[in-house]
């Protein structure tokens, strides 16, 4: 009888596990267009999107792209380069867009002289964007096509 | 010995004496050529990047902050070497330039920025003297590779040939006002409008 038992639980964990594991090579090698084992070519480094025109924000509170080149911007705890024309001051002659009032506030919501330093770090919230084609498609859906009944891409 | 001394003292003191006219001005004329020949060939030795970065001062902090940038590694291959922007490339402004360097001997023998603690002390201060130098020759090392009659505006981004033509074609501003900071790290900034 425990014998019985034991064949029975280890036929189990193999058809479960087996199962599982065959389920993730495929799914990698779908992702990867080659064998688990094989290592294959690294994508080549899609260009930034230069074209300093203001994209399309997909829900309001998305923090704005950067449509620039950012190589070698220097954002540290000496300096921001971003700031150089971002900056209240400096959007007169740079003609950006002024960096939002709203990193000026601290956590309790109250206004500061200057950029708040919990939103100094820019890249941590905006970001370029590549010219790479995406790997899956991408079933996201504007909310304002969900306001007008239409729920899929 | 004195009498070699004396000897000596009087064939300098009187050559013509000595030796023909002939001889002394084609021996004048190569030794001229020699220690001529000699003092370029030191002057563009102590122009070379190894030279430059034979010191840690400068190999372990501003090179290796110049190998992240565009000046070092691009698409087409040209790299931009420390004297290409750091000394005059015309011959009395690079000499004038030379003597100045004389100042970066004292620095060497007495550490003055032989940590990379004491080399970011100095950061601001360092910077500010090659800002006031470009500033003042209208940033005439950047021009020596990137001239304004030879940039195509219409290859540049938008906001770069815009920004070109209103301010650089003006003259209102020179390279330098905008493009700090593109070959090493810059210093607090905040710090320069305390100092004022």
């Amino acid at each position: 009888m425990k014998l019985l038992k034991l064949i029975l639980a280890s036929l189990i964990a193999a058809t479960v596990f087996g199962g599982a594991s065959s389920y993730a090579a495929e799914t990698i090698s779908e992702m990867r267009n080659a064998d688990i084992l094989t290592q294959d070519a690294a994508p080549r480094i899609s260009k930034v999107v230069n074209s300093d025109e203001r994209q399309v924000r997909n829900y309001p509170e998305q923090p704005p792209l950067i449509p620039h080149k950012i190589d070698g911007y220097q954002i540290d705890k000496r300096l921001n380069k971003c700031m150089t024309c971002h900056s209240r001051t400096a959007v007169e002659q740079s003609q950006a867009p002024m960096i939002s009032v709203t990193h000026f506030m601290n956590r309790e919501g109250q206004f500061l002289a200057s950029v708040s330093p919990r939103r100094f770090f820019c890249t941590q919230c905006h970001v370029t964007q590549t010219e790479a084609k995406p790997p899956m498609e991408n079933t996201f859906v504007d909310v304002d096509d969900v306001l007008d009944g239409k729920t899929d891409k | 010995m004195f009498s070699a001394i004396k000897r000596f003292w009087q064939v300098i003191r009187k050559p013509s004496v000595h030796y023909s006219l002939g001889f002394l001005t084609l021996g004048g004329f190569v030794a001229g050529i020699i220690f001529w020949g000699g003092f370029n060939t030191a002057l563009e030795v102590s122009n070379t990047e190894e030279f430059c970065i034979g010191c840690h001062e400068m190999e372990n902090t501003v090179y290796q902050e110049l190998k992240t940038t565009i000046h070092y590694t691009n698409r087409s291959g040209v790299r931009a070497t420390c004297p290409d922007c750091h000394v005059p490339h015309n011959w009395t402004s690079k000499v004038a330039r030379k003597i100045q360097a004389s100042k970066e001997v004292y620095g060497k023998i007495f550490g003055t920025i032989s940590t990379p603690e004491k080399f970011e002390d100095k950061r601001l201060e360092l910077a500010s003297h090659e800002w006031a130098r470009f500033k003042a020759n209208d940033s005439l090392e950047c021009r020596n590779c990137h001239s304004e009659e030879s940039m195509d505006f219409t290859r540049q981004s938008i906001r770069a040939s815009e920004q070109h033509s209103k301010y650089l074609v003006s003259g209102e501003k020179t390279c330098i006002d905008c493009h700090k900071g593109i070959a090493h790290k810059l210093p607090d900034l905040s710090l320069l409008k305390a100092a004022k």
